[in-house]
């Protein structure tokens, strides 16, 4: 038996490269041994990934997308469809623990400065694909053509139209219509199933190849190849197979403990995940109180609402994810890990992540004067984040940086 | 040093602890709501619920995204004689709580007409299968328990969660007639034009069949009815959460040990 294995896979070798893709990619590939907690969630957002496209192949299968229909179907998949309750509630708590899982992604690439050179390119297909992860959630979440579905789209596409001379002409081509409709629906559907997911499994493909080219970052922000043994592996490096195969198989275990947590006792998380108003079907001509995106777009939402004039607001919104691709530029600091960062740059740090999270809080809630003013003082601090980033990390001292890896 | 970002992390997971706890409270409406305490596992109040709403409201409201005889099965309806059960389940429900098909696997419609009914009310009474989920089992509870007799309006009640509901009071003759007991708020403005009388709660004025005590119950019953039609497969997914979470924390421990061994020569 294992014989004719052998042979067969011999037989495929002369003619497709895998055994040669599993060493470079898998076995053979060399990571730095000291890897920690935050280096458990780019395999992470893999799985998600994953799961997001096996239970949306199924899903849609059951699910009608036109504007009379899909609110009853995604009912009829919730009552009628053997387990289509679990295959929803798969892909709905999915969708937040995407966002939950790239957000630290992210965050582990400011900690330990991963974005620097020479993973600049990581870094830009990184923000390809949340880019993709937002079109993808903001289109799928019309899907159930619920009143936050209609209504959310409804307001992000209007925000085109505060573009001067094409506004109102992008807008309708956007929808297909003039108002949001079953046009918008079936477009949506399109994008979402096809166009997008295709973009995003080209683009992993990309950001992993791009990380094996230069090889990962790890806590300390220093470079393995630099000291080789004489085998010409790197001396801090372990195959990344079977060592880190097995290990993110405990994270794996570990988060679906968390995400089945979730999604089997409080599928809607107290309506962040879920909300409310969204089991009611679309009606456009009831518009609710309040109109707030899900959880993981609220940052954004809450920059656009701060600014008080509209084209500025799409501006600033804009502004704020397109400012994530150039840092790599911005910072100038000589070391790459927050381990060897002066004080600044950790206090930078900190009133960034304090203004994201505040961002996100102030984008949920309905908006008073305070909050406002809130919203405009984080804004301004996260942009302060990036825009004194050349400023302060070519100032700041660094203490000195070990040549070999420490502890993870 | 990475003390540092470990506080980064605890800082992060307590504001968004702190800001979303407030969440849930910021779209709650003014009035505070009751808590209603039901049972899903109940059979026989979901019965009488279901009893409750095949009666009082289905008149009106349909329950479309659910079928009788799947209704029947999800509260527990069993058939006292021993011949074939589902047949027995069949009769049961069509004797007792299908006043609308003949057939007992049709959806839960309602028999008004949408378009008279728009001109009568206002509006189309709307589908309640998931009214307990878009605004909370607590809500409906209290709506309930919020009519009041207000002869300003077309049906000569209004409701204190719901201002100028469309609605009549379907269970006027179970609870009996509300009136309303007005207080003086003095506000901090002075001038005496703007001090005007707020409720301050409703008194039975006129009882109904039902002791408010057996109101309290029968609404109950009906909300936990509704929560139940909301998401039938709600304690399904419950239990079947307890398995895989039993499951994966085993399957979790393993994989802990397994990745011990294969990292213990790494240092």
């Amino acid at each position: 038996m294992k014989s004719l294995l052998c042979g067969l896979l011999g037989w495929v070798d002369e003619r497709f490269p895998a055994s040669k893709l599993w060493k470079s990619h898998v076995s053979e590939y060399y990571a730095p041994k000291n890897f920690n907690f935050w280096y458990y969630f780019g395999s992470l957002a893999m799985l998600v990934l994953v799961s997001q496209i096996v239970t949306g192949i199924w899903l849609a299968m059951h699910y009608k997308p036109a504007a009379d229909l899909a609110f009853a179907s995604v009912e009829y998949i919730m009552r009628d469809v053997p387990y289509g309750w679990l295959l929803r509630y798969l892909h709905s708590t999915g969708a937040s623990a995407f966002f939950v899982v790239v957000y630290l992604h992210m965050f582990r690439a400011l900690l330990y400065g991963s974005y620097k050179k020479p993973r600049e390119l990581i870094w830009l297909l990184g923000m390809g694909l949340y880019l993709c992860l937002m079109a993808e959630a903001f289109m799928g979440y019309l899907l159930p053509w619920g009143q936050m579905s209609f209504w959310g789209a409804k307001v992000i596409t209007s925000l085109f139209e505060a573009i001067p001379l094409v506004g109102d002409q992008l807008v309708l081509w956007l929808r297909g219509d003039y108002s949001v409709s079953d046009a918008t629906l079936n477009r949506f559907f399109a994008l979402h199933v096809v166009a997008v997911p295709l973009i995003f499994v080209f683009l992993v493909v990309a950001h992993i190849m791009a990380l094996h080219e230069v090889g990962s970052n790890n806590p300390d922000g220093i470079d393995i190849k630099q000291y080789k043994g004489a085998d010409g592996k790197p001396l801090d490096g372990i195959p990344f197979h079977p060592y880190y195969t097995v290990k993110d198989l405990f994270g794996v275990g570990v988060f679906l403990i968390v995400f089945c947590g979730i999604l089997f006792f409080m599928p809607d998380f107290g309506g962040l995940f879920l909300e409310g108003p969204n089991f009611e079907a679309a009606n456009p001509m009831k518009t609710p109180e309040h109109i707030a995106p899900v959880w993981y777009m609220t940052p954004f939402y809450a920059i656009l609402r701060a600014v008080p004039d509209k084209l500025g607001g799409v501006v600033a919104m804009g502004a704020a994810i397109a400012i994530l691709c150039v840092l790599p530029w911005l910072d100038r600091s000589p070391v790459r890990s927050i381990r060897y960062r002066g004080p600044i740059f950790k206090t930078a740090l900190s009133i960034f992540v304090i203004s994201f999270v505040a961002l996100g809080y102030l984008g949920l809630m309905p908006p008073t004067a305070m909050r406002a003013i809130a919203a405009q003082l984080f804004t301004v601090l996260y942009f302060c984040f990036f825009i004194f980033m050349p400023i302060y990390t070519s100032l700041e001292k660094v203490q000195p940086v070990p040549k070999r890896v420490t502890t993870p | 040093m990475r003390c540092r970002s470990r506080y980064l992390l605890i800082i992060t997971m307590v504001i968004l602890w702190m800001g979303f706890s407030h969440v849930t409270l910021a779209s709650e409406e003014e009035m505070a709501l009751q808590k209603v305490r039901n049972n899903l596992k109940d059979p026989a109040s979901l019965q009488r619920g279901a009893t409750l709403y095949m009666n009082y409201c289905l008149g009106c409201h349909s329950l479309q995204y659910s079928r009788y005889v799947q209704m029947g099965e999800y509260i527990g309806m069993t058939a006292i004689d021993e011949e074939g059960q589902l047949k027995a389940l069949e009769q049961l429900i069509q004797q007792n709580l299908n006043f609308v098909s003949d057939n007992v696997t049709d959806s839960i419609v309602s028999a008004i007409p949408r378009k008279e009914a728009e001109q009568w009310f206002g509006i189309a009474p709307p589908d309640l299968s998931l009214v307990t989920r878009a605004r909370g089992k607590d809500w409906v509870y209290t709506y309930l328990k919020s009519f009041y007799k207000d002869e300003s309006r077309p049906w000569g009640v209004n409701n204190l969660l719901f201002k100028d509901v469309a609605m009549p009071h379907a269970l006027l003759s179970l609870q009996g007639t509300a009136v309303p007991i007005y207080q003086t708020v003095s506000t901090a403005d002075s001038d005496p034009a703007a001090q005007k009388p707020s409720i301050s709660h409703l008194e039975i004025s006129k009882p109904g069949t039902l002791t408010e005590a057996e109101y309290d119950k029968a609404i109950k019953d009906l909300v936990n009815f509704l929560e139940y039609m909301g998401e039938p497969v709600k304690l399904k997914r419950q239990t079947l959460g307890v398995y895989v979470l039993l499951f994966l924390i085993v399957l979790t421990a393993f994989l802990y040990l397994l990745k011990r061994e294969y990292w213990k020569d790494i240092h």
